[in-house]
């Protein structure tokens, strides 16, 4: 029995790695080709730093992401906190409207992103499509997402926690800072990393509603499969940033693991 | 109530404009909305280096998405689209009338692709690279040259062939091998075609799209349809792999630079066209790429040994032979509908 549960578990994680480790092993391959080997080479690393499209679009994609999923994660949470505090009526239609975006296909969402904006366009007169209307759309197809992942985090806590704070006289402020956003901060921060994901890999919105001379890392990927072939700088591009992530949640892991030591002896102490 | 709503609009509004970039003209810079890695870079800094124009190259993934984004978004310059989404264009008034005075350049141009049917007299499209459907296959493998479509039919090569895996491409081979039209109209003649393929089914290892490059670099099957682009790539990678039109004739495509109506910088664009017309570059950009040039003046400089090679030069007659896929209008559904019946029926 024991052999059959790691075997499924060993299936599973196969599954899961095995495409990014043959993307890895592929940036290093000094042929353009999938098809054959044609040894070791950091030449694509080379010609990723030299490539200034795409060294633009990746400083687009994460400025995109990270403005898009702060700003979107300070919208959500508000929401989160207000949708909470409603009656029940107003709180279900609020919530299954914060829903239809997450359900909408992409399409969908772009395409009538775009049309508003060419809207607005029309009205004022001037403006056009680019970076900012890209940026308002992330931040949209953002919000419920972390709305969603900051609600259930609301509902654990309990009211009284809050009345105390203020009981033993905290402002509003300060009970909130001190008190009620340290207990949902874990649901804040999956909402951020998830509004950073869905950012950073998001091609269907971002195509339609970005502008002339602006683009992004999906959009430069998604099309340089069209007619050229995906170029293995690609690979490289991918494997670099595979390799940053990874550093930054084993850095992140160790700190949350040395504090939680920390506080455990602190409890023995007291 | 109204009141709220207006000015909850307006607040709305205002927000979303403080967004928007502003679109001045700005007399160095021209957007280039074109496909992905589709020119060779130091032909754009060799651009800006002479006339201070920086170009910012924007991707596009297919003609159809091109297509919604220049029908409602302004601020492209120059745009390379493929024939048949230019002759869309033109009919829905998006293109610019070229101003030929200031593209001398243009008598460069080969001229099996001046007059061609989305552009009669040759008022919106300057011919950038062109490119047919062949098969390409492996010469160490086989028992003879291929010169015709017959060998894809052939129980020699059993499990050894790939069919390209779109409707157009895959049908190409069967109608031109029956000495029928690609663009035909026809049901009886499109489903001697499909009966044709059906035919063919045992024989083929697979239906496949772009992975196909792979797998003949790899040498995993004798012969492959193939676009021409592409098949320079794989010999590239594989030198026994040898690209031929077959001599039924095949399907021919080319892609050329437009001007849409709404470009900020349009002097700059017709500057950038004439520049990518001149003999040197056009060379530059034909061996970047491994497409075929539409400029004639640019074969003489292009390295000879390339030009031996179908994929880089054809004769007028090979030419002559190829058709552009034009729109078939409804008769599109009757295409897909044996296409299906090919790749489900026994």
């Amino acid at each position: 029995m024991k052999v059959l549960k790691r075997a499924y578990l060993a299936v599973i994680l196969i599954f899961l790695y095995a495409p990014i480790v043959v993307l890895i092993v592929f940036s290093f391959n000094e042929a353009k080709s999938r098809g054959v080997w044609g040894g070791f080479s950091l030449k694509w690393y080379g010609e990723l730093f030299k490539d200034r499209q795409i060294i633009q679009a990746l400083y687009n994609t994460l400025l995109i992401a990270a403005i898009s999923a702060v700003t979107a994660t300070a919208i959500g949470t508000a929401a989160a906190l207000g949708i909470n505090a409603m009656r029940r009526t107003p709180r279900k239609v609020i919530l299954n409207l914060s829903n239809i975006p997450v359900m909408n296909p992409d399409i969908v969402t772009g395409v009538s992103l775009m049309l508003l904006f060419l809207f607005i366009v029309g009205l004022i007169g001037k403006g056009n499509l680019g970076f900012g209307t890209l940026l308002m759309s992330h931040i949209t197809f953002n919000i419920p997402y972390v709305t969603l992942s900051v609600l259930p985090k609301v509902r654990q806590l309990d009211p009284a926690i809050y009345e105390a704070a203020q009981d033993l006289g905290a402002k509003p402020f300060t009970s909130f800072w001190r008190v009620v956003f340290p207990q949902l901060l874990p649901g804040i921060v999956t909402g951020m990393i998830f509004a950073f994901t869905l950012s950073l890999d998001d091609f269907v919105i971002s195509f339609f509603t970005t502008g002339p001379g602006v683009s992004n890392l999906s959009i430069i990927i998604y099309s340089s499969a069209a007619k050229r072939g995906i170029n293995p700088e690609i690979n490289a591009l991918s494997t670099f940033m595979f390799v940053v992530v990874l550093l930054l949640l084993f850095l992140i892991n160790r700190r949350d693991a040395r504090e939680l030591k920390k506080n455990k002896k602190k409890e023995i102490r007291t | 109530m109204k009141k709220i709503f207006f000015v909850l609009l307006c607040v709305f509004v205002a927000i979303t404009s403080s967004f928007l970039s502003a679109c001045g003209k700005n007399k160095e810079e021209l957007i280039f909305y074109n496909w992905q890695d589709y020119i060779d870079p130091d032909v754009v800094d060799m651009f800006t280096e002479e006339t201070g124009i920086s170009v910012i190259i924007e991707p596009f993934d297919t003609n159809e998405s091109m297509y919604i984004k220049v029908k409602n978004t302004g601020g492209y310059d120059v745009i390379l689209p493929s024939d048949y989404m230019v002759q869309r264009m033109v009919n829905d008034g998006l293109l610019e009338k070229l101003d030929m005075s200031k593209i001398p350049n243009y008598s460069h141009i080969d001229d099996n692709f001046k007059n061609l049917y989305f552009d009669p007299a040759n008022e919106y499209f300057v011919p950038y690279m062109w490119g047919t459907v062949g098969i390409l296959y492996d010469s160490t493998r086989v028992y003879e040259p291929i010169d015709s479509w017959e060998a894809l039919w052939d129980e020699r090569y059993e499990g050894e062939i790939f069919m390209y895996n779109s409707v157009r491409d895959a049908m190409t081979a069967p109608l031109k091998m029956l000495g029928y039209s690609v663009n035909t109209l026809d049901a009886g003649e499109l489903d001697e075609a499909a009966a044709l393929l059906i035919e063919q089914k045992p024989l083929v290892k697979a239906y496949l799209g772009e992975p196909v490059k792979d797998k003949m670099i790899g040498g995993e099957g004798i012969m492959a349809v193939m676009y021409s682009g592409d098949a320079q790539f794989c010999q590239f990678e594989n030198e026994n792999l040898v690209y031929t039109i077959p001599k039924e004739g095949s399907n021919i495509f080319v892609d050329g630079l437009v001007i849409p109506k709404t470009a900020p910088n349009k002097e700059n664009a017709m500057k950038f066209i004439d520049f990518l017309c001149r003999p040197e570059i056009a060379a530059l950009n034909s061996e970047y790429l491994g497409y075929s040039t539409a400029n004639r003046s640019a074969l003489e400089l292009i390295d000879p040994e390339l030009m031996e090679n179908p994929i880089f030069w054809a004769t007028d007659e090979e030419i002559a032979r190829c058709e552009f896929f034009e729109d078939l209008g409804d008769f599109r559904d009757d295409f897909d509908r044996v296409w299906s019946e090919v790749l489900i029926g026994n």
